[in-house]
């Protein structure tokens, strides 16, 4: 990694994606953040672009910024997801849309402008973020762990095609963390998915953190393609 | 704007840092004939992966232009643009001009 260390962390407006600026931003890293609205709150280290991560054309600006101002980019955090929490039946093609749009688009356009980096500095690390969703078929949750799932398959052929440039790409899949992603959930739903859990209880922001860290460590460089998913699920 | 001989000598630095790194039978001459795409190239995809995305990171870097060669338009052309070294060069100096009309 280059020091100090610049990583490109999305949606870090509020939740776990602020949770990670200012985790990274007080650990010596450079932090590139964005989100689509502007942010209410000042970092040192930290600088932010306001855009929607699947508009291509302004995503580009984003990675020619990166480009411009640190010569590379050590490490990319696709964090950027949205919900749809609502039965199948009941869900608008809009909105089955968007969360595909937004989760495995966006994630995909960052990950393949984050390689063009990466491949200049001749490493890097991507972290992608999948859901407990997924392994648990969430009823209500169709569509988002159905764009989350294709985020964990997107990991693992990209953690292949991009591992001869010696760029790793894992994804972590956090259990319900309390933010605002969740906050249409009935609680007793909430409450049912953690039970399900082998550890019963909410995730922290410091969960998420910690396997982040871990796919980011210089001596991750052999772990890639998988997907760690938290709370024993 | 970059002149045509300006996007064809890029082709050829980029040229020059693909060869530094391959064995003697995959590296590249510096002619406008040259195959980089499809019947007749000595290169594998990954090859032409490496040698686009090095084109595009010549441009970012050296001309603070930030193209995406590899788009719909590119890809939904019968001919590929990408076919040899004087095809893509048209190809560059095609999106670089519709990029200072917009």
């Amino acid at each position: 990694m280059s020091d100090p260390a610049v990583v490109l962390i999305t949606g870090t407006r509020k939740g776990i994606g602020r949770h990670l600026a200012e985790h990274y931003a007080a650990g010596g890293y450079r932090v590139v953040g964005c989100s689509r609205k502007p942010i209410d709150y000042q970092l040192d280290n930290y600088e932010h672009h306001c855009l929607d991560v699947t508009d291509e054309p302004a995503v580009a600006r984003l990675f020619g910024a990166v480009r411009s101002a640190h010569g590379g980019l050590d490490a990319l955090i696709n964090n950027a997801g949205i919900a749809s929490m609502n039965h199948a039946l009941l869900t608008p093609l809009d909105t089955a849309r968007q969360v595909l749009e937004t989760n495995v688009l966006g994630t995909f356009l960052f990950c393949r402008e984050a390689a063009k980096l990466m491949k200049k500095r001749g490493s890097g690390r991507i972290v992608n973020f999948s859901s407990v969703a997924v392994p648990l078929k969430l009823e209500g949750e169709a569509v988002y762990a159905a764009s989350k799932a294709a985020v964990t398959t997107l990991t693992e052929i990209l953690a292949r095609e991009l591992a001869p440039m010696n760029v790793t790409v894992n994804a972590v899949g956090p259990t319900p963390i309390k933010t605002d992603l969740i906050r249409s959930v009935p609680e007793e739903k909430l409450e049912a998915i953690v039970r399900r859990q082998a550890i019963a209880r909410f995730g922290r922001l410091r969960d998420v953190v910690n396997v982040v860290d871990f796919f980011l460590r210089p001596e991750s460089d052999f772990v890639t393609g998988q997907t760690i998913f938290l709370g024993g699920v | 704007m970059l002149t045509a001989n300006d996007i064809t000598a890029l082709i050829f630095e980029a040229i020059d840092e693909f060869n530094a790194e391959q064995d003697e039978s995959k590296r590249l001459e510096k002619s406008p004939e040259t195959v980089i795409f499809g019947r007749g190239t000595v290169l594998d995809s990954l090859d032409v992966v490496n040698l686009i995305v090095t084109i595009e990171g010549k441009l970012a870097d050296e001309h603070e232009t930030f193209l995406t060669l590899a788009n719909e338009k590119a890809m939904s052309r019968k001919v590929s643009p990408f076919r040899t070294v004087e095809s893509l060069a048209a190809y560059v100096e095609e999106l670089l001009r519709e990029e200072s009309n917009e």
